[in-house]
């Protein structure tokens, strides 16, 4: 629906219909000394290409990912094709509302079937909802389920390779539940140790794969484990190593959730993004959030509507299966434009070109004196921790100077890591070229570290 | 008139004691509440696990039509000694027989008491108020 702005015609008309004489006699309920009586203290307003100027002027101050980024850590610059901003884009999408009335939506009913079926698909499991709203969430809401599955138990098994925006979100959403929550940490090698943690009071075992370091966790292990004691295994994934990785489904997992950000979606200072939530159809009376089916109208015709509505807060208020009671609908549409148009080969290429270019990194980078790669033993998707010899924040200093980003300084993110630890991701836009430039960036830096 | 060789909850439910077991169900005014007038209107019925032991007035699962879902409540305390899992996949037997072949649940009893229940007559007067 077009947005047309109302005239002072229009304005004097609504006026007059309700019986008000202009439009500051509509706030005479707000007392007379909190009202502004001057005009707010802003400049005036520029013409169009004056704006346009300053705005360019201050954004050319940015080290802007084009340029190169070896930034990684949850938010991923892969290339994102045409056609998703092309369909996204239809207004029919972008206004489309929450489809609870389904003889008015099928055209959104239908995107989210598809989005549905293509995340059960990539992840291996049976069921998929419509989206969360992003990874961490849906960690989280993968939690409460676990302990509605797994009723009585109150130890909640958290791997340390966590993303820590994860962690603290868990760590929100469970502060008023009544359980335990146990780490598990990561060894030398970059994985996580759960010897000893999962007992017969645990009802879940969280794991990320890749894990925050890049270091890719023994899955099969972790959900044999957890099945073992009795638990719930929730798998973390990134959608593109989904494109070469095992999937969780396959190694048994119950329940597997992720960020959807990489599918399509750009990384915008850190948002929005959807959550994936998919599970195995025993749970799915137990999944939070929206769920599409498709069904037959009246006629006899496939349609799609929105079912198990009775889990959500609307219908069961307080014993709800959670208090979603929505999804990133747009954003989500996006990861199914991505999924579709790259089809699972062409997620494998992606993921292939990613790999490829952090081996030829990590190559290089093994050769510098006086940088190690602590995890090279346990292998990794598209990012690694770089050991350097000086503080990684003054390598990032260096990358910068050299007209790229940086990795991630763990020092201030991760409690405990070493400061010299640098992560370092790479996609398919990566360049040779970028990588080779860093290489000699960060070589340029260990000759100037005296030896001692 | 209802079966009055049982007693009632408010909340719809019916239990049929004999010595220390207990046979608990639904009425068929809580079905055709549930339903728009289809034996098709009841789609899922969460029933617990046999040993589970539940006090009374505690919620023993739930029973979810196209329309709406209601909590299923203890009229007395016990253990769950047998589920009528031979309805799950057929929620239209509660349409036409909630009083013998719709039973839900058999319960070893740990309590024998509960104020809330009420007879037949009791029962009857108390819908026909509602409706």
């Amino acid at each position: 629906m077009p947005f047309i702005q109302n005239t002072d015609a229009d304005r004097d008309e609504m006026l007059a219909a309700i019986g008000v004489r202009s439009i500051e006699d509509l706030f005479e309920q707000i007392p007379a000394d909190l009202r502004v009586k001057t005009p707010i203290d802003v400049p005036e307003g520029v013409s169009e290409n004056e704006l346009w100027a300053e705005l360019n002027e201050l954004a050319s101050w940015n080290s802007t990912a084009e340029k190169g980024t070896f930034l990684g850590a949850g938010l991923y610059r892969h290339y994102i094709p045409t056609v998703v901003d092309a369909l996204q884009g239809r207004q029919e999408f972008v206004t489309a509302y929450t489809p609870y009335q389904p003889e008015a939506s099928q055209g959104t009913l239908t995107a989210f079937f598809e989005f549905q079926s293509m995340v059960a698909d990539l992840t291996g499991m049976e069921v998929a909802n419509a989206s969360m709203y992003d990874g961490c969430s849906a960690v989280a809401e993968a939690v409460l389920m676990a302990t509605s599955l797994v009723r009585k138990r109150k130890r909640v098994v958290l791997s340390a390779g966590l993303h820590p925006h994860t962690l603290r979100t868990v760590q929100t959403y469970l502060s008023c539940c009544d359980l335990e929550i146990v780490m598990a940490p990561l060894g030398a090698d970059g994985r996580t140790q759960y010897d000893g943690l999962i007992d017969d009071s645990t009802c879940a075992v969280v794991v990320q794969q890749p894990n925050f370091l890049g270091v890719i966790e023994d899955q099969d292990a972790v959900a044999a484990s957890a099945k073992e004691g009795g638990a719930i295994s929730i798998a973390s994934i990134y959608p593109i190593a989904l494109g070469i990785l095992k999937s969780p489904g396959e190694s048994g997992f119950d329940i597997v959730v992720g960020d959807g950000q990489s599918l399509g979606v750009p990384m915008a200072m850190g948002g929005p993004s959807f959550g994936i939530f998919a599970t195995l159809q025993k749970n799915v009376r137990k999944m939070p959030g929206r769920i599409v089916g498709q069904t037959v109208d009246n006629q006899d015709r496939r349609g799609f509507a929105l079912t198990f509505q009775t889990r959500e807060q609307h219908i069961r208020r307080e014993k709800a299966t959670s208090n979603i009671c929505t999804n990133n609908a747009l954003m989500a549409l996006r990861g199914a434009i991505y999924m579709a148009a790259a089809g699972p080969e062409g997620l494998r290429e992606v993921a292939e070109h990613s790999l490829a270019k952090a081996q030829y990194a990590e190559a290089e980078l093994a050769k510098l004196e006086g940088f190690e790669l602590p995890h090279a033993a346990s292998g990794h998707f598209n990012e690694f921790v770089l050991r350097c010899p000086v503080p990684a924040k003054d390598v990032n200093r260096a990358i910068d100077a050299a007209g790229m980003i940086g990795g991630l300084a763990l020092g201030d993110h991760v409690p405990g890591a070493d400061e010299r630890d640098l992560l370092l991701a790479f996609t398919e836009l990566t360049t040779r070229e970028q990588i080779d430039r860093l290489v000699k960036t960060l070589s340029s830096l260990s000759q100037t570290v005296t030896v001692g | 008139m209802r079966p009055d060789d049982r007693k009632y909850l408010p909340s719809h439910e019916w239990i049929k004691v004999d010595g220390d077991i207990g046979i608990i169900g639904i009425t068929d005014f809580a079905v055709e509440e549930l339903s728009s007038g289809n034996d098709s209107d009841l789609v899922y019925c969460d029933l617990p696990e046999v040993d589970r032991v539940l006090e009374t007035g505690e919620t023993f699962g739930e029973i979810e039509s196209v329309k709406a879902v209601a909590d299923l409540n203890m009229p007395l305390g016990g253990e769950i000694l047998e589920v009528n899992t031979a309805i799950e996949d057929h929620l239209e037997i509660l349409a036409t027989d909630p009083w013998e072949r719709g039973w839900l649940v058999k319960v070893k009893l740990s309590a024998k008491t509960n104020d809330d229940l009420i007879d037949a007559a009791a029962y009857e007067a108390l819908i026909a108020q509602e409706a």
